[in-house]
Parts: structure tokens; C-alpha cells; sequence
């Protein structure tokens, strides 16, 4: 079948199940939106900046365990684009980006609105493609979806000059896929998972160690089995918030720098450590040196780089966590009949726990007149009673969310982890609600998060996504303000927002509906105002601005050298001293 | 009090030194980038990288001569690995492997150093490949260390330029006839447990 080469984009997208696409047109896409326009089975959501198209894929992606696609013009739109390809890259979350480019004769030429696009976004996505013949449009695109969520899922960008869209060319549709240079490993290896078996029933003081591989392998269901049927507390990372239920008696809660004092002392205390889909990431592990001194590491992870690239593990296995994990209980239940379950000897160290947890909690002080800001993420938890979907800008309304929000499904929180993008939160919000257009969507948002990415409320209005934003409103960078105060002797340099826009009016300025709260008694009642409304909505909270995240753990100290309290000078000096200075 | 045993990859790791890895990579469009930027992304140095067609012409081979310790190697080649152009990844190091270097190197020939200069390329059995009154132009092939060997000869001579291929290199053949009827069983690489683990 001969069609122009944005008809064969088109019929390519519906061919891979893509029902909607988030884009803004341009001179060197053209030729698509021409052919958007009669094409039917494809819903268009244009956005009003191309990184929040990019973050809309990537809420769409990991929201449903599809490919989130996006579509934009050539130069100032893929370079616009470039943030949320490497946000996409950092979490593993899989997009196909297409960008326009100007037709190959003049490519080199510094043509109007050129960019070197692959070049641009080749260390950003997991691969990428030029188009430089309308016969390789099928196969390419076909590619591209395999490789974004095969293996290690991640973000690709197929760049499309103009000619190639414009001309016309057999539509090329390969029934399957094969690449001899790409075949990720799915199965882990035998001995290995019967090692790591072995090393779990024996131990005394184990930990699971989760991250988000668990979520993007759907492996929840795995995974609650086998941490059931060894009584094994949990621990998730940030990114792995809701592959374990926050509310189970094994779960442990977040590890890391903003983690629980409870799951940093049991992993540094542990004597086996299963990490599963999780990286070590240095925001985990604290000083590298002293994470988990006394624990044999089992690792399982689908990419092979992952592995002992910052910590060096004992029992690695490479394969896809599911599947893995699978294997791993039916091992356990092997080793079992043999060694015993081993509860009884692990008696001392959930009782341990017990102890830690009790004796630090996650806690705040209680303020009559002014608004505590974990207070308000505490009553949205409740009030949706773990079942809404949650985003989140980057900052200290990103932790407290993480910290006081109860998970309870995987798939329902939406982050920027590696990259702590501010501003993913609106746009990855419209995502998540373009895919579920009957859930509660509710994006918790910093006030200088929120402004740079404010524009989509356009978006959401427009498109009838009617996301519930939450601006936890500390007048300022919260979080800079936060490493100012302890680390660098209060002296406050570039933080403060003051005031600036007022979020009710810009609200309404959009169309929406916007609401204020300044006090306690009001939190609850306004927060039901906003999510009994059909419409998007801004919920400005002024929260005490002096409010810091705890525990902390200095960048570079060691996950026991957490802070837990405002610190007192001699913590300060301590902390002035750490290894990196932050 | 003693300190928790380290977890560091570099505190654990062996002493660093090169590194001769053969990459076979598709011949596409932006491959040699691909490699090329992975290696200043993450702070690899390399040495000397070289490419060219192999017996399959959509198949190009790269050798690479890397430098670090174990554990750098062991990412430098699972990275490698996890480009998608990337077919297979061979650390020839610690193999039985025959590595070459091609050298063209224009030396001052003055009446008084023409005779040495000559007999010196004889013996490392180099070719002049180009004479004026007042240099010769040496082509000399072999592994870094003869090349080295024949820089530091040269050097009172004064040596004008040096341009070097970067290092190439080849598994040695087996020493005995594999026989016909059974093929030579590799195990997959992924079911090899010492091997952290890449797909086939
Ligand atoms: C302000 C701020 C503070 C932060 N503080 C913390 C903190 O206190 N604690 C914390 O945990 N994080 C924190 N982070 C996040 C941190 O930077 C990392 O993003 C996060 O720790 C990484 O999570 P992860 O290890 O689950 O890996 P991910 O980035 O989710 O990576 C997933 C891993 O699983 C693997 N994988 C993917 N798919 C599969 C599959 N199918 N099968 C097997 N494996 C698979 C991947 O190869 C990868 O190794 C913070 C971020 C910000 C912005
Ligand atoms: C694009 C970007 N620029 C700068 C930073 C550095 N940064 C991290 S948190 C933060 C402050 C965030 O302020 P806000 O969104 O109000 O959140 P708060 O910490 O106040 O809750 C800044 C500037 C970043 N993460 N991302
Ligand atoms: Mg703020």
C-alpha cells in the first residue's frame, strides 16, 4: 500500500494500539496534522509547551503500562522537548517522541528551524532514529515502540524530515520484530535464584529492597507473595512508592535520603538485602561505603549496567523482576522443605523493627493557626483513602507526599526521580487524566514547581482534564531553603517567591476553579471542595515555611547519620563538614 | 570501633591498565557517535578507537584500547553492550589475540643521520615511503611497544610528525581443527554465571 509518509506515521501509531498523542504543530509536521485532520481513532491533546507533551506521554505511559507517545516540530520543539526525554531516560519510563525536521537536502544547512534533533537527544533516550527514507517509516516506528518497552523501558525519538512525510512510499509493516543487536534477557539465571533462595530462608536479618523496576515489570502481585511467605520487611524506593502496600505490617516505607529512620536502620542492619528493579541510586545508599557494611546483596535487575555499578553485589541475577520473582518463590518454597521457613529465628528482628518504628516515627508538630504541610497530605491520603492517583512537583511537597501519602496500588504515583524535573507535575497530571478519565488525579505541587509548567492549566481546561492541583504554598523554594538553613548558616540567597502570581485568580484566569486555605480548620473542607468539583482546580495552601523534611541524610554522610529533628548548631557544623558539602 | 568493610567499586578494584576491547557494531548512520559519546558521558578515557568494515559489510568492527580497573572495564563493556547498535562486546585482553598499529612517521634526514635512519628502519622492518633531501617518511607497523620503541630511536633525529592508525586486533585461531560433526557448543553468555549477564 503507497501513502504519503504522514499517512504511514498515522496508520503506524493506530497499528500499535496509540489512542492518544500529545503534541503542538509546527512548519516541519505539517504534513502530519494535515492528515490529522480526517484520520480517525486518534486523540490529539495539543498542549501548550512541548516538554509538558513529553511529560503528558510519560503520566500516559506509566499510568498504563503503555507507550506514551508525543509528536512536535523540528529545532525549538525538540529542544524543548530534550527535559522530558531525559526525565523519561533517568525513570525508565517508555515514550516515543516523534519530532519534525526540515527535508534532507537541507539538512546541514542551517536551515530555518533546523537542529542536529539526534544528535541533540542522542545521550537523552534510550535510542534514536533519522528517517531518511519513507520505506523505513514502518519498520522504524516499529522499532521504536519494541525498544521503549522492551528490556530496560525508556523513551525514543524517531526524527522525521518533512520530504519524507510529504513524498509517498510503501507502508512497510514487519509482523515481529527482530534485531540481532537487541534482545534483552528476560530469565533469570537458575543457579543464581536458588543461591539467592537459600541466602533468604538463612537469613536473620533480611530486608527487600524495591524499586521501580517492580512497578514497570508489574510485579506487585510476585512480590507480596514472596515477601508474605518469607515474613520479609519491605522497603521501597521513591520510585517504587505503591508497588507494596504503604499499610502492610511488613512494609517499612521509603529508604534513602528522605526515608523512614526505620527502613535506613533495618537495611543498614541487614544481613541479606534482596534489591529488586532498584539501582542503588546515591539518593539510596548514602556514603557508599558504609550502605548495608554487613548485608550479601542479592541483586535483580534487567539491565546488566545496573548492576554493581555502585555497590558491588554478591548474587546478581538479570532478568525482568516478574518473572524472576516468580522463579524466586517457588525456590523458596523448595528450600523450605528443607531448612524450615525460618520466621522463628527472624522473631528478634522484626521486633527490632517494632522498636525503631516506634520509637521514630515520621512526625511533625501540631500547629493550631498555622498549617503543617504533611498535615495536608495526610488528609488527602485519607480523604481518597489511597485510591486517587498522585503527581508531584520536586521539592519538600515531593518527599512529604511520599512520606505521609499511603499507597496503596502500583501504577499511582508519579514522580520525577532521577532527574527531579520542576515542573513535571501539571503535565504529567494531564497525562495520567487522559488515560483515566473517571479516577481522581491530583497533582501535589510547590509553588515554584507549579510556575514552571502553570501554562497547561490551559490544557487541562480545554481538554476537560480536570486535574486537581494542590500547591502546597511555602512562599519560596522550599527545599533550596531547607539545605540554606542547615547547611549554609541560614544565609537565604535566590528562594523566596513571594506571593506572586495570586493562584486563585490565575485559575480563574484559565477558566478553572481556584480556592485558598491560610488555616488548619479550613484544610479538610476545602480539599472536599475540590475533589467533589468536575473541573480542574487550584487549591492554593499557605503551609509554615520554616517547615523542613526529616529525616535527612546529608549528600554524603551515611544513612545513619540522619537528622531528625531542626538541628541544633552542632548538627550544622557536622553537616558543613560533610564529604560533598551537598 | 572498626569501619564497615568498603563497598566502593574503586576501593575493591584492581589496578588499572589498558584494555583492548573489539566491538562489533551495525553499520548505521551516527554509530561511531553513539560510542563516541558514551565514552565522554561517562568519563571513560580511551585510548585509541578505530573502525572499518568487516567480512559482513553491515557490520562494522571497532577496536577500542581502553584504560581502568576491573570494575571500570566491566561497565565500559556493559555499556557498550546496552547501545542498541551494538552487536557484541570482546575484551581481547586477557584472550590469546594479535594487536597491530600502523605508523607514518616524518623524520629529519640530515647527510649525517641518513645512514642510521635507514638501518634502524630495517631492522624494526619499516618502509620509507617517501625521501627528500631533508626527511624520510617512515611506514612502520607492529604492536605499541615496537612502535614505541622505534618514536624513542628516532626522537635525537627529531622527529617532524607522527600519525598513528590507533590499534587493531584479532582473536588468535584455534590451535586444533574443530571437528566437523559436532559444532562448537558456546554456552549462552546469559546462562554463564560469572557473567553479570548479557543478552545473546
Ligand atoms: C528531591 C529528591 C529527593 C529524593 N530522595 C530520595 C529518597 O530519599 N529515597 C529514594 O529512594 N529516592 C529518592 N529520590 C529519587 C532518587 O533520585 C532515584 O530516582 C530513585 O531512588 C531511583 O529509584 P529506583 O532505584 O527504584 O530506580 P528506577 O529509576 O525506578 O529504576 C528502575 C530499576 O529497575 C530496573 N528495571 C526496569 N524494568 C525492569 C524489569 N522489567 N525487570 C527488572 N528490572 C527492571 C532498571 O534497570 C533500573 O535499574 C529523590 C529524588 C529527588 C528529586
Ligand atoms: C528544573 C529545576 N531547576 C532547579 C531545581 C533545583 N531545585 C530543587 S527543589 C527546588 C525548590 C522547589 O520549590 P517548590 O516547587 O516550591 O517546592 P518546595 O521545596 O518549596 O516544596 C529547586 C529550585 C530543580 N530540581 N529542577
Ligand atoms: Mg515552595
Amino acid at each position: 500500500m503507497r501513502l504519503p509518509g504522514a499517512r504511514i506515521v498515522l496508520e503506524c501509531l493506530k497499528r500499535e494500539g496509540v489512542d492518544i498523542i500529545f503534541g503542538l504543530p509546527g512548519g516541519a509536521v505539517l504534513p502530519i496534522y494535515d492528515a490529522l485532520y480526517d484520520f480517525q481513532g486518534l486523540r490529539h491533546i495539543l498542549v501548550r509547551q512541548e516538554a509538558a507533551a513529553g511529560h503528558a506521554a510519560e503520566g500516559y505511559a506509566r499510568a498504563t503500562g503503555k507507550v506514551g507517545v508525543c509528536l512536535v516540530t523540528s529545532g525549538p520543539a525538540c529542544t524543548n522537548l530534550v527535559t522530558a526525554l531525559q526525565d523519561a531516560m533517568m525513570d525508565s519510563i517508555p515514550i516515543v517522541a516523534f519530532t519534525g525536521q526540515v527535508p534532507t537536502h537541507l539538512i546541514g544547512n542551517d536551515a530555518f528551524q533546523e537542529a542536529d534533533n539526534v544528535g541533540i537527544t542522542r545521550s537523552a533516550t534510550k535510542h534514536n532514529f533519522l528517517v531518511k527514507d519513507g520505506k523505513d517509516l514502518g519498520p522504524i516506528i516499529r522499532e521504536a515502540f519494541h525498544i521503549a518497552q522492551t528490556g530496560r523501558p525508556g523513551p525514543v525519538h524517531v526524527d522525521l524530515p518533512k520530504d519524507i512525510l510529504v513524498k509517498e512510499a510503501e507502508l512497510i509493516w514487519p509482523d515481529k520484530v527482530t534485531m540481532r543487536s537487541y534482545n534483552p534477557n528476560y530469565e533469570g539465571h537458575a543457579g543464581q535464584i536458588k543461591r539467592a533462595a537459600r541466602s533468604m530462608v538463612r537469613a536473620g536479618k533480611p530486608v527487600l529492597y524495591v524499586g521501580g523496576g517492580v512497578i514497570s515489570s508489574n510485579a506487585h502481585a510476585e512480590l507480596r507473595e514472596l515477601a508474605e511467605l518469607t515474613e520479609i520487611p519491605v522497603t521501597t524506593t521513591l520510585m517504587g512508592l505503591g508497588a507494596f502496600p504503604s499499610e502492610h505490617p511488613l512494609s517499612i516505607e521509603m529508604l534513602g535520603m528522605h526515608g523512614t529512620y526505620y527502613a535506613n536502620m533495618a537495611v543498614h542492619h541487614s544481613d541479606v538485602l534482596i534489591a529488586v528493579g532498584a539501582r542503588f541510586d546515591d539518593r539510596v545508599t548514602g556514603r557508599v561505603d558504609a550502605f548495608a557494611p554487613h548485608a550479601e546483596i542479592i541483586h535483580i535487575d534487567i539491565d546488566p549496567s545496573s548492576i554493581s555499578k555502585n555497590i558491588k553485589v554478591d548474587v546478581p541475577i538479570v532478568g525482568d523482576c516478574r518473572r524472576v520473582l516468580r522463579a524466586l518463590v517457588e525456590a523458596v518454597r523448595e528450600e523450605m522443605k528443607t531448612a524450615g521457613d525460618g520466621r522463628e529465628g527472624r522473631r528478634p528482628w522484626h521486633a527490632q523493627i517494632a522498636e525503631w518504628k516506634k520509637t521514630q516515627p515520621l512526625r511533625y508538630d501540631w500547629d493550631d493557626d498555622v498549617i503543617k504541610p504533611q498535615y495536608v497530605i495526610q488528609e488527602i491520603s485519607n480523604l481518597t483513602r489511597g485510591e486517587a492517583m498522585i503527581v508531584t512537583g520536586v521539592g519538600q511537597h515531593q518527599m512529604w507526599a511520599a512520606q505521609y501519602y499511603k499507597f496503596k496500588h502500583p501504577r499511582a504515583w508519579f514522580t520525577s526521580g532521577g532527574l527531579g524535573t520542576m515542573g513535571y507535575g501539571l503535565p504529567t497530571a494531564m497525562g495520567v487524566q487522559a488515560a483515566h478519565p473517571n479516577k481522581q488525579v491530583i497533582n501535589i505541587d510547590g509553588d515554584g514547581s507549579f510556575q514552571m509548567n502553570s501554562q497547561e492549566m490551559a490544557t487541562c481546561f480545554v481538554e476537560k482534564l480536570p486535574v486537581k492541583t494542590v500547591i502546597i504554598n511555602n512562599s519560596g523554594h522550599g527545599m533550596v531553603r531547607q539545605w540554606q538553613r542547615i547547611i549554609y548558616k541560614e544565609r537565604y540567597c535566590a528562594i523566596d517567591l513571594p506571593g506572586i502570581p495570586d493562584w486563585v485568580k490565575l485559575a480563574e484566569a484559565y477558566g478553572c476553579v481556584g480556592l485558598r486555605v491560610t488555616k488548619p480548620s479550613e484544610v479538610v473542607p476545602a480539599l472536599e471542595k475540590m475533589l467533589s468539583t468536575p473541573a480542574p482546580v487550584i487549591l492554593d495552601v499557605c503551609v509554615d515555611k520554616d517547615e523542613c523534611v526529616f529525616p535527612m541524610v546529608p549528600a554524603g554522610g551515611a544513612n545513619t547519620d540522619m537528622i531528625l529533628t531542626p538541628p541544633t548548631r552542632e548538627v550544622r557544623d557536622r553537616a558543613e563538614k560533610s564529604q560533598t558539602g551537598f | 570501633m572498626s569501619g564497615p568493610p568498603a563497598r566502593t567499586m574503586t576501593a575493591n578494584g584492581s589496578e588499572p591498565r589498558k584494555h583492548t576491547i573489539s566491538v562489533l557494531v551495525e553499520n548505521k548512520f551516527g554509530v561511531l557517535s553513539r560510542v563516541a559519546g558514551l565514552f565522554s558521558a561517562r568519563g571513560y578515557n580511551i585510548e585509541s578507537l578505530s573502525v572499518g568494515e568487516t567480512l559482513d559489510p553491515t557490520v562494522s568492527r571497532m577496536t577500542l584500547v581502553v584504560s581502568g580497573d576491573e570494575f571500570v572495564i566491566e561497565q565500559v563493556t556493559k555499556q557498550l553492550h546496552k547501545l542498541i547498535d551494538v552487536i557484541k562486546v570482546n575484551d581481547l585482553t586477557d584472550e590469546s589475540h594479535v594487536e597491530r598499529e600502523l605508523m607514518l612517521i616524518r623524520v629529519n634526514a640530515e647527510p649525517q643521520h641518513r645512514e642510521e635512519i635507514l638501518r634502524t628502519a630495517d631492522i624494526f622492518r619499516a618502509k620509507v615511503v617517501d625521501v627528500t633531501q631533508v626527511s624520510f617518511v617512515l611506514e612502520a607497523t607492529g604492536d605499541e611497544g615496537k612502535l614505541e620503541a622505534l618514536i624513542e630511536l628516532l626522537r635525537p633525529m627529531g622527529i617532524q610528525e607522527i600519525v598513528r592508525t590507533g590499534k587493531v586486533a584479532i582473536a588468535r585461531g584455534p590451535k586444533t581443527r574443530p571437528r566437523k560433526a559436532e559444532p562448537a557448543k558456546r554456552p549462552r553468555v546469559s546462562e554463564d554465571p560469572r557473567v553479570v549477564g548479557f543478552a545473546d
